[in-house]
């Protein structure tokens, strides 16, 4: 028994007593979970795992300690809607926000902030961290670091503009078919069940096979494999916006479709359509970064989250955390901007009743 | 009863319908080659005598729609033709390691699926309480994370530095079935994170779907007790939700086993598929996306089928 | 009947909080009821008056994500409900406070037979065996006056129509002979006809077992017939309370007195304009869904400046009818004229001056006025699209329309829909379909929505504007009140079929044709004594 142990366990029960006074139910349960966790972790892994464990919580802490100060930074800055929305965010969101803010900073001003370009060899291949490289260097002795902060630009950067060409069919298409109605509609609607009954990462594949894999191929392959999940959503929340009285009124008015989706069916849509760009965002950046994982994605030397941790991949093997920073990276963005579409799907279903 | 059989014959033909669209889409895709297979294969600097007798070899000098009722004729009594790379029957080389893609699939829903489902329908239960936020935190990192993250870490930590199981899973038909266990377990348990997230998810929002229906808050105000509720007003109902979540989970199996492969190195379908995607080595390539394509769509008639049998509206008609 | 007339239920400064947005917010502030053995209490108020919250408290039940505020009491026979373990209130439910819910199409599991439901809890409480329980189903069955008592327990729910689902879900609610029973609003999802049937049955029932019920309800007609006292509801609080009979004669509130208001409004039944054409004529129309058909042969004229109502009950094909007028579905025989001249069946292939001179205002408000477009473009752009006005013009236009629905321009032209209250909103829909400047309006259900006052209001509106612009009205309607008030002549639709037309006086007098009648008697009165003469009349033995 030395010190840290003693202490460990000391903070820990000593706060679910308090927890336990006060009758902070939520509190008391998590410290007090935490505690059984820890004895039964201490036992199996030593000291060791508690230093894990407190790290862990460390983190934990750290991390929502900055969402509740980005949330509230949100809340002074915004205008009011949007600070009122702010202020009954979960910390999650907050988290979600302040990490999808960070990466697009990372993202735009990635020249300024990396010290080295992306392609730029500085040192003997998989140098260790140093004063200059952060990171280390990677297998070909370019700057980690550096290659990071560009991937949020290459990487991030062209799944949103994937996610953006499949939205703009997919929901154009979907409200179109909504609006029309008819034979359109149908087969539109058949297209789409053939498209989704193949497995995105296969059909990616066997398109990518054959178009080859450059940049714009690629955007336009994953847009056209991932535009009929958004028909069908656009299709869906159209759907129940044109079967409403206005609709109807606004199509005996002569009006033509255009202006039924522009001015009628788009404004009470967009909650829906904005959660499912999130989603949407998430599934191409995944399958990106798997594509390049795989060699078929972004192709070198273009900084890349997934090649960079395929390249760097046999580090494992002795012990390395660097391949898992690039991973950590991509998996990082997916669960922020999870994490706020789950906020916003929860506010709009609960506005609903 | 004759009711519910013709609309299981309906969606059986449906779903025939759709898998044939789809060969049709793998065949034709092929043909868009910039130039054509040929071409492709032998490369620009190829004569064209080579190209010629290239593409007499491989049939290539007769109309598409014939060459596609061959090979989809072929296709359905398991033969792909042969490999351009290895010049071996690609059904050959598939066999066994389907076999082994099947192989981890399984293990994995052995594990995740009732983990999964006792879990799902536990945080149901306990909606809105720490328990479930927590495990609706835990979830969501789950399924934000690339599988290769997953995969990455597990090795990290359970094979390199407490040297558990082993981080490369090689497996041949010599082992007994314990070793094949071992060896396998890392990439199973990485898949079995991500889906047991995935249905733990999907379990929690029927459920909680079917505990909001009128008819369980009757049962409540009923006096029926607690687990009766569970039992026999909300279990009757469920199947058709569960079946479903399983059999998109399985099919998600099936393909999301891709990148565990090409991870752990281990001699599935997935791996050959990538590999001959960047070796261009058509026929494999065709093959291999037909097999994923037809397993996908068959578990989601499964699933479809399996809903509509459990239908107390169609299983009792007017 | 029993003579034991102590309190059943007593609850006393009731406080329900939901929760949303993260915090507590308050549903029900403060009730207090008391219910007597054997009596029947009426819960009314419009949606959010906190009635069926009420009804569920008072079973010791809150819906997820709902709770009991600090000092509430709800005493039911000497137990205290809100500091009685969940395990004993459980057993109390079903056994002792029975439920009936609105659907029961949504509230009888589809997995299990009717009759295994009914008899769940009866044998869950060891009152009954099974057998023993489900022959007092089918006695049950047979005194509520369900067709075949002894077989119709042994089908599924989804193969029994809706009213005979409402009287089973009864049935299941009598099955341990309760002291209590919550209605909660029963009849709301069924036809006029339908309504009656079950009403008289849950009363004869409620009487024979003299079982006392809480009885909740938006519509006072039905209300006044089942329950020997009324409570009135608003937002969460008490109005007021009295007895049936006292609160429809002097009722005090004011809020009370605009519910009971008595529509005095009645416009003298106009003639035929002679020597003219029809300005709409519905000639020999058939009309189809898909491969069901809704409408044979249906047939009838619109003259100048009278307004012709249009009733019967849902699946009558009145909004059908409405629809072909308009275009949306073209009739499979039979055509439409305007003027004299036949107008194209679709929609789509009319030009835009037919569309402007037929306009239509919808029964929901809510659905019928896009939330997201502000009220200024919303009649703006009939006035933009039809003629071409904008600028000050158009702003000049959509000034007159606001002043002609009677709101204040200043007020109302930058507000949004979900800004307004019920009565505005209808207003708007009415201005926008002025701005086309038409001849036609075909209203459909406008008022059925609507508190009474506010619905005077709307037909007021409506007939001092046919007045000014010489319009014609096609009313489409259930509400009698609505057509002695404001039509001209009457179609009286059955199975999409016209049973009867004519003009008003001579349809409100007899004879009528047999299911005009009875659409006529059913509909309820304000008039407490209203269902027992009526099934006098009918001649069904009321008391059995």
């Amino acid at each position: 028994m030395n010190y840290f142990i003693i202490g460990f366990y000391a903070l820990l029960i000593g706060g679910s007593s308090l927890a336990a006074y006060y009758q902070k139910r939520t509190a008391f349960i998590l410290l007090f979970s935490l505690t059984l966790v820890s004895f039964v972790m201490g036992i199996v892994g030593g000291e060791a795992m508690l230093w894990t464990v407190t790290i862990g919580a460390g983190l934990i802490a750290f991390s929502a300690g900055v969402s509740y100060s980005f949330r509230e930074f949100l809340v002074v800055i915004l205008p009011p809607n949007g600070a009122k929305a702010m202020r009954t965010a979960p910390l999650t969101a907050g988290f979600g926000l302040f990490v999808i803010f960070t990466y697009a900073i990372a993202g735009i001003f990635a020249p300024i902030i990396a010290p080295f370009g992306e392609a730029e060899v500085i040192s003997s291949a998989f140098a260790p961290a140093d004063e200059n490289m952060l990171l280390g260097a990677d297998q070909l002795g370019r700057d980690m670091f550096s290659r990071i902060i560009y991937g949020a630009r290459n990487t991030v950067g062209l799944a949103l503009l994937a996610t953006i060409l499949a939205f703009v069919m997919g929901a154009t298409a979907g409200l179109y078919a909504a609006t029309k109605g008819g034979k359109l509609d149908q087969l539109l609607g058949r297209i789409v069940d053939v498209i989704m009954s193949i497995p995105s990462l296969i059909f990616s594949l066997l398109l990518l096979s054959i178009f080859g894999t450059n940049t714009v191929t690629l955007i336009i392959v994953i847009a056209i494999i991932y535009a009929p999940r958004v028909f069908r959503l656009a299709r869906s929340v159209g759907g129940n916006v044109v079967v409403m009285d206005y609709i109807e009124a606004a199509k005996l008015r002569g009006e033509g479709t255009w202006y039924l989706i522009r001015k009628e069916i788009l404004p009470n849509s967009t909650a829906p359509l904005i959660a499912e760009f999130g989603l949407e965002f998430c599934f191409v950046f995944l399958l990106v970064a798997g594509l390049s994982f795989l060699g078929l994605g972004i192709q070198p030397p273009t900084a890349d989250w997934g090649s960079m941790v395929r390249e760097n991949a046999t580090l494992i093997s002795f012990g390395e955390i660097t391949p898992l920073i690039p991973a950590g990276a991509i998996a990082l963005l997916t669960v922020a901007v999870n994490f706020v579409v789950d906020w916003m799907l929860y506010r709009s279903s609960g506005l609903k009743e | 009863m004759g009711d519910i059989a013709g609309i299981v014959l309906k969606r059986l033909g449906l779903g025939l319908i759709t898998l044939l669209v789809i060969s049709i889409i793998i065949f034709g895709a092929v043909e868009f080659l910039p130039g054509d297979l040929a071409q492709a294969v032998l490369g620009q600097g190829a004569t064209e005598e080579n190209l010629a007798a290239f593409r007499k070899q491989l049939g290539l000098d007769r109309a598409a729609p014939i060459r596609y009722f061959e090979w989809l004729g072929n296709a359905v009594t398991g033969d792909f033709g042969n490999s351009l790379v290895s010049q071996k029957p690609v059904s050959e080389a598939i066999g066994e390691r389907f076999g082994n893609t099947l192989f981890l699939a399984l293990y994995a829903a052995c594990i995740a699926v009732p983990i999964a489902i006792f879990l799902g329908v536990l945080v149901a239960l306990y909606r809105n309480s720490v328990f479930d936020r927590v495990a609706n935190v835990m979830t969501l990192t789950s399924i934000s994370s690339p599988e290769f993250f997953l995969g990455y870490i597990l090795i990290l930590f359970i094979s390199v530095k407490w040297e558990m199981f082993p981080a490369i899973a090689k497996i041949d038909d010599g082992m007994t079935l314990m070793e094949k266990l071992n060896r396998t377990f890392l990439p199973a348990l990485t898949m079995v994170l991500v889906v047991v997230a995935h249905m733990m998810r999907m379990t929690r929002a029927s459920i909680i779907n079917l505990l909001a229906s009128p008819y369980v808050e009757m049962a409540r105000l009923k006096g029926v007790p607690a687990w009766k509720v569970i039992v026999k007003h909300t279990l009757p109902n469920a199947w058709a939700p569960v079946i479903n979540v399983i059999a998109m989970n399985l099919a998600y199996l099936i393909t999301g086993v891709v990148l565990v492969e090409v991870v752990f190195v281990y001699p599935g379908i997935g791996q050959m598929l990538v590999d001959s995607v960047s070796k261009r080595d058509f026929p494999v390539v065709q093959a291999c996306c037909l097999i994923f394509a037809a397993t996908f769509i068959l578990l989601n008639l499964a699933a479809d089928v399996g809903s509509i049998l459990t239908n107390p509206r169609l299983r009792h008609p007017k | 009947m029993s003579q034991d007339k102590s309190v059943l239920l007593n609850i006393k400064n009731l406080i329900i909080e939901g929760y949303s947005d993260e915090k507590w917010v308050g549903i029900v502030h403060g009730v207090d009821l008391t219910l007597h053995r054997g009596e029947v209490m009426g819960l009314i108020g419009e949606s959010g008056a906190g009635k069926s919250t009420i009804g569920l408290a008072a079973m010791g039940f809150t819906k997820d994500g709902c709770r009991i505020g600090e000092g509430s009491s709800i005493e039911f026979d000497g137990m205290e409900l809100t500091t009685t373990p969940e395990s004993d209130l459980q057993s109390l439910r079903g056994a002792r406070i029975a439920y009936v819910a609105q659907s029961a199409a949504a509230s009888f599991n589809p997995a299990h037979k009717l009759i295994d439901q009914h008899t769940e809890a009866p044998i869950q409480y060891r009152i009954k065996k099974r057998l023993e329980s489900q022959e007092d189903a089918m006695e049950l069955y047979e005194r509520l006056r369900l067709p075949n008592p002894k077989e119709i327990g042994f089908r599924y729910p989804h193969q029994v129509s809706g009213g005979q689902l409402q009287r089973a879900m009864t049935a299941m609610a009598m099955a341990c002979r309760p002291d209590l029973i919550i209605f909660d609003e029963p009849t709301t999802a069924l036809d006029v006809t339908t309504q009656i049937e079950v009403l008289s049955a849950i009363r004869d029932i409620v009487d024979q077992f003299d079982t006392a019920a809480l009885y909740i309800t938006h519509d006072l007609a039905v209300v006044a017939q089942m329950a020997d006292v009324i409570k009135v509801l608003l937002k969460g609080n008490e109005v007021e309370e009295a007895d049936t009979r006292t609160m429809l004669e002097n009722p005090q509130d004011d809020y009370t007195k605009s519910l009971w208001a008595v529509r005095d409004f009645k416009r003298d039944q106009k003639p035929r304009p002679s020597d003219d054409t029809a300005l709409v004529t519905v000639k020999n129309v058939d009309a189809s869904y898909g491969d069901t058909p809704v409408l044979h042969d249906v047939s009838f004229d619109i003259y100048r400046g009278m307004t012709v109502a249009v009733v019967g009950e849902s699946g009558s094909g009145k909004s059908t009818v409405a629809r072909c007028i308009t275009g949306l579905l073209p009739p499979t025989k039979g055509e439409i004229l305007f003027q004299g001249e036949a107008l194209p069946p679709d929609y789509r292939d009319r030009t835009k001056d037919q569309l402007r001179q037929a306009q239509m205002i919808y029964q929901m408000a809510d659905t019928a006025l896009n939330p997201k477009v502000k009220i200024c473009d919303i009649i703006g752009r009939p006035a933009q699209f039809y003629s071409g006005l904008h600028g000050p013009a158009l702003k000049n236009r959509v000034d007159e329309l606001l002043d002609l629905i009677e709101l204040d321009p200043s007020k109302y032209y930058n507000r949004y829909p979900p800004e307004l209250s019920g009565g505005q909103k209808q207003r708007i829909g009415i201005a926008r379909s002025l701005a086309a400047e038409p001849t036609f309006i075909i209203c459909d259900e406008v008022t059925s929505a609507l508190d009474q006052l506010v619905a005077e209001g709307i037909l007021r509106l409506l007939d001092k504007l046919q007045n000014e612009l010489d319009l014609s009205y096609m009313f489409i309607t259930h509400d009698l009140a609505t057509v002695r008030s404001i039509a001209d002549e009457v179609v009286v639709m059955q199975y999409g079929k016209v049973v009867e037309q004519g003009p008003k006086d001579e349809m409100f007098t007899p004879p009528h044709h047999e299911y005009t009648d009875l659409l006529l008697s059913s509909v309820p009165e304000m008039d407490p004594d209203w269902l027992t003469t009526l099934l006098d009349e009918r001649g069904t033995d009321s008391t059995d």
